[in-house]
């Protein structure tokens, strides 16, 4: 007797077996990129550097609250949220050197030279019951406005969007335009 | 001048479906590569609140997700309806976050502590103060790098 020939395998199959795993990771994958807003929260103050916060000027300083109904203030009127970015654009460039806004303060710019930087600080306040969405909201309009401002100094000496510069210049137009938005401590809220 | 149409109608050749298996096979490989299995289970129902100027984030694995929100349905008969913190897969309070930044910066290497981003889902429903508590607790185990979890609008 001869060996026998073993039949093949009929794999037409496997294409099926295959589009049934493909389906079910194509159904569970989340390709998910995570996005957010980014914030660096300020260390625990010790007691001399609550001493120094008291320093900043009045005028340096844009204080804009959210209240428990969600109606924004901002520097003491109350306000709409489509109107805050432009606020908050004037505060933060000051066009006409109104004594009321803050004072710039001539800065060396490593690789760019010397350039007015604004001294001024946002203070974002809010109430316990102020709702997520809405400090979100002013959040991202905050971030609107500073992004806003990259871009124009960007386009002026750059000639470019700030995303599409490279990561020198994105510095140095970090360092000429800075993102100061402070979250106040909830201890101040409260006062309120 | 029939040297060419002989035999009459000709059969087409069959189309081998041999390879067919090895193209699925690939696309199935890329989707099992990049696919990432949720690791933990959501406890609170989240809703992350809208924001168009978000940034994609650089570096997932230096993420630690907070998760704050309500109970999902199933739990809430034993949970109740009030917001909760959920870290890694059970509900926790405030005084909790203390430890599991200390154990989520001990799973980091050496190098990567210092870029660690704590990341805040809320749902947007959830009021500030619970935020605002884990904020706080938060600077004092000097975390300070945070990420509030937002999406972009739909176009």
């Amino acid at each position: 007797m001869g060996k026998k020939k073993t039949p093949a395998i009929n794999s037409s199959s496997t294409a099926d077996i295959a589009f049934l795993l493909l389906c079910y990771f194509l159904m569970t994958t989340t390709m998910g990129s995570q996005t957010g807003l980014s914030r660096r929260l300020p260390p625990m103050p010790t007691e001399d550097q609550k001493l120094e916060n008291q320093k900043v000027n009045k005028r340096n300083i844009l204080i804009v609250k959210i209240n428990s109904h969600d109606r924004l203030f901002a520097g003491g009127e109350p306000m709409e949220i489509t109107f805050l970015k432009d606020k908050v654009k004037e505060f933060l460039t000051n066009p006409t050197n109104d004594p009321n806004l803050p004072e710039r303060e001539m800065k060396e710019i490593e690789g760019f030279g010397q350039y007015p930087v604004s001294k001024g600080v946002i203070s974002l306040q809010n109430d316990r019951g102020t709702s997520y969405q809405a400090y979100i909201a002013v959040q991202n309009e905050l971030v609107k406005a500073i992004n806003e401002l990259r871009d124009d100094f960007s386009y002026n000496n750059f000639g470019k969007k700030f995303m599409a510069l490279d990561e020198d210049q994105q510095n140095i137009v970090k360092d000429a335009i800075p993102q100061q938005i402070s979250e106040a401590e909830p201890m101040e809220v409260k006062r309120r | 001048m029939s040297k060419f149409n002989k035999g009459g109608k000709k059969e087409m050749p069959g189309i081998t479906s041999s390879s067919l298996s090895d193209i699925v096979f690939m696309l199935l490989f890329f989707f099992m590569v990049t696919t990432q299995m949720r690791e933990t289970e959501n406890k609170v129902m989240v809703k992350i609140p809208e924001a168009s100027e978000s940034v994609k984030l650089e570096r997932k694995d230096l993420n630690s997700y907070i998760n704050i929100g309500t109970p999902i349905l199933s739990l809430q008969g034993q949970y109740g309806t009030e917001p909760r913190i959920q870290l890694n897969d059970s509900f926790k309070t405030t005084t909790d976050i203390r430890d599991f930044i200390a154990a989520e910066r001990d799973s980091k290497s050496e190098a990567d502590r210092q870029f660690m981003t704590v990341s805040i889902r809320a749902d947007q429903d959830v009021r500030m103060g619970i935020v605002s508590d884990v904020k706080q607790e938060l600077r004092r185990c000097s975390a300070l790098k945070i990420m509030y979890s937002t999406r972009k609008p739909a176009e």
